[in-house]
């Protein structure tokens, strides 16, 4: 789980294109949007596509991203639920 | 009506420049995506979306963050964008393209899709500068100072703007340029420049 | 100096003219369907695309000297003005509208003999411009899903200012992998044909056109008097919110409107109708609501014809500025096809079935996109 969290952090900052964030800044439990790394939807959209690409996880409908991206800690835990 | 230029500035693979001095030279000849970031670095711009933008809209950023240092605020339904570019967003199509090339490996992303169309460099611009006028994207060859020039105070005149950047921004992957004017009904004595605005406004020489 | 639009046409899967688009519009037909087709996306999705049968009337051709694109710009062009007397081309602008242009020829998989280059939205339009011999290089408006209207609004301004007598206003893209893809992976795409201000909408549909209005200062220039109406006034704004979402608040689309009202020198109230932008998306269609409440103009009956053309980007504000116009002609208003249940928080008055109406004298036509951009056009009928 550790190891997936890492890799995700290192995926997301890549993906989204996070200057001047490093894996060591982004705190397991912190919010993604809003305050904290201050993402937006194009981020989620980006972020469903991330899922999709590397782990095959996919999420259909957009509205569901909301409880899947709260945090690192969420988004670990519904890759390792869902990946085949 | 009397319009004035009251700042300029240029970006090209070998300086950046505003009103006719230096800002920063690419001694390196870095491509644009070093190039850029360095000038952002050197501006001490604090805009993290500056890194999700493609080369386009960076180029029009930054133009614009040079171009307006002496205005600290405006009424920006008082400000037009009105801008020239050739080339689109050819290189956020490409990259579109390169998405979907592979049907097994099929991923368009929608942060590239989104910066596919040439007028997005002038949204950027207005949600970074609180400019909410008019915005247009014409299409050029090269900066047509005639047209822009004719249009420019035509929308002046009916829409008692007191702002408009116009100019001509334009990226592909073997060059690019960024050149900007900022064009003033009202009179502002910390402008760095007052010069008359005419059919050869881009002809100025410092 | 009165600018009018004297001759027009609609080239879409509902027919290659105005007079079959508005009979299939004003008969509750739509363009928009399910296409299954793999070279547009690898699953099937609710598109409005031209299929090979009206492709051949209007002798599209694969063989061709032309892009599929640049073939439609041409019927179009050529149908528009078969509708005027003869016009001095020396005094004649071309002002194209469009997104994407010739996009398909970026493709790996084009496999037509047309060079590359023009893929630039001005080569394209000087090839265009060049078929008309129109001796004066042409202008591309490219502001998203405005430019239609920003092309009527740049045409108006060149020919008061004296510079020319005429514009061939024309507006066009085509269905592509290019838009499809990019739009389901915003995931903008309704899994059905869409529903613009339904409580049930999810996303818009896609469509390819072209439409063309001959603008001019001289209204004898049409063939028909029944043609002609006048282009009273446009503005445009921007949101200064997200490149891909619209405002929250409407302002910047109120601000288009307002000030468009404002160099008609009329108010919200003189407006009999709008053809509105209604794209489908749950955030476009509240965003207009919320300013056309705000503008006091919920009452004004309202339609969106993306129900029959899809949203076809660049020729939208063209195409839907012809139809706005032939419903103030024939005094009547087409039903918002989609539409059954109000779905945005503040009312409007969404025409729900076709309907006479006496002394339609002033129409709003507008439109939103991408880069945050609004625009608001004023027609008057005469």
């Amino acid at each position: 789980m550790e190891e997936l969290k890492e890799n995700l952090k290192t995926a997301i900052i890549e993906a989204l294109n996070l200057e001047d964030v490093n894996v060591a800044d982004i705190n397991d439990n912190e919010p993604l949007f809003g305050d904290g790394l201050g993402l937006d939807s194009i981020d989620a959209l980006e972020l469903i596509v991330l899922l999709e690409k590397n782990y095959g996880v996919k999420i259909e409908n957009p509205e569901d991203g909301r409880e899947v991206f709260q945090s690192i800690n969420t988004i670990a835990a519904y890759i390792e639920k869902n990946k085949k | 009506m009397k319009l004035q230029i009251q700042a300029h500035s240029i970006i090209t693979p070998a300086s950046a420049q505003a009103n006719g001095e230096l800002v920063l030279s690419n001694d390196r000849k870095h491509p644009f995506n070093l190039f850029g970031k360095e000038l952002y670095r050197y501006l001490s711009i604090q805009y993290p979306k500056f890194f999700k933008m493609d080369e386009l809209c960076q180029l029009a950023f930054l133009g614009t963050e040079l171009l307006t240092t002496h205005i600290e605020n405006w009424n920006g339904d008082k400000v037009a964008i009105v801008l020239g570019n050739r080339s689109a967003s050819l290189s956020s199509d490409k990259r579109h393209y390169q998405s979907i090339a592979d049907r097994d490996n099929y991923f368009p992303s929608p942060a590239v899709f989104v910066y596919t169309l040439p007028n997005i460099m002038l949204g950027e611009m207005c949600i970074r500068y609180k400019i909410t006028g008019e915005n247009t994207c014409f299409m050029m060859d090269r900066m047509d100072a005639v047209f822009l020039y004719t249009y420019v105070r035509q929308l002046f005149e009916e829409e008692q703007y007191h702002y408009c950047i116009t100019g001509f921004v334009n990226y592909s992957d073997d060059a690019y340029v960024g050149e900007l004017y900022l064009v003033s009904s009202q009179k502002n004595t910390n402008a760095p420049l007052s010069r008359g605005f005419d059919k050869n406004f881009n002809q100025i020489i410092f | 100096m009165e600018v009018y639009s004297v001759a027009d046409n609609i080239v879409s899967p509902l027919g290659a003219d105005t007079a079959a688009n508005y009979k299939a519009c004003r008969g509750g037909i739509s363009g928009i369907a399910k296409v299954d087709d793999s070279t547009y996306y690898p699953e099937p999705f609710y598109g409005a695309a031209l299929n090979a049968d009206q492709k051949k009337t209007i002798h599209i051709s694969e063989e061709s000297d032309f892009t599929f694109l640049e073939q439609l710009f041409i019927h179009s062009i050529s149908d528009a003005l078969s509708h005027t007397h003869d016009l001095d081309k020396k005094r004649t602008l071309l002002v194209v509208s469009t997104t994407k242009g010739n996009i398909d020829l970026l493709s790996d998989n084009y496999k037509g003999l047309v060079d590359k280059k023009r893929s630039e939205l001005m080569t394209m339009a000087r090839t265009i411009a060049s078929q008309f011999e129109l001796p004066h290089s042409p202008i591309v408006v490219s502001n998203a899903c405005i430019s239609g209207l920003s092309a009527i609004i740049t045409a108006k301004k060149l020919i008061e200012l004296g510079q020319y007598d005429h514009a061939i206003v024309s507006g066009g893209d085509m269905l592509s992998e290019f838009v499809v893809s990019g739009f389901q992976s915003l995931k903008a795409i309704s899994d059905e044909p869409c529903r613009p201000y339904d409580t049930r909408r999810k996303g818009i549909s896609l469509g390819e056109a072209c439409g063309t209005m001959i603008i001019t200062r001289d209204a004898e220039l049409a063939k028909e008097k029944k043609q002609v109406s006048r282009i009273l006034s446009g503005s445009q704004s921007n949101d200064a919110n997200h490149i891909s979402g619209p405002s929250r608040t409407g302002e910047g689309l109120k601000l288009a409107v307002q000030r468009a009202l404002n160099q008609a020198d009329i108010t919200a109230r003189d407006i009999d109708y709008i053809s509105a932008h209604g794209t489908a998306t749950v955030f476009n269609d509240e965003m207009e609501a919320i300013a056309f409440d705000a503008l006091g103009m919920s009452n004004i009956p309202l339609n969106s014809l993306k129900g029959y053309f899809g949203h076809t980007l660049g020729a939208a504000g063209v195409i839907e500025s012809i139809i706005a116009i032939k419903q103030m002609r024939e005094n009547e208003l087409i039903a918002s096809k989609g539409f059954q249940a109000a779905g945005t928080s503040k009312d409007l008055n969404v025409i729900t079935e076709m309907n006479a109406i006496g002394g339609c004298e002033y129409i709003l036509k507008t439109t939103s996109g991408f880069g945050g951009c609004n625009a608001a056009v004023v027609y008057k009928s005469i």
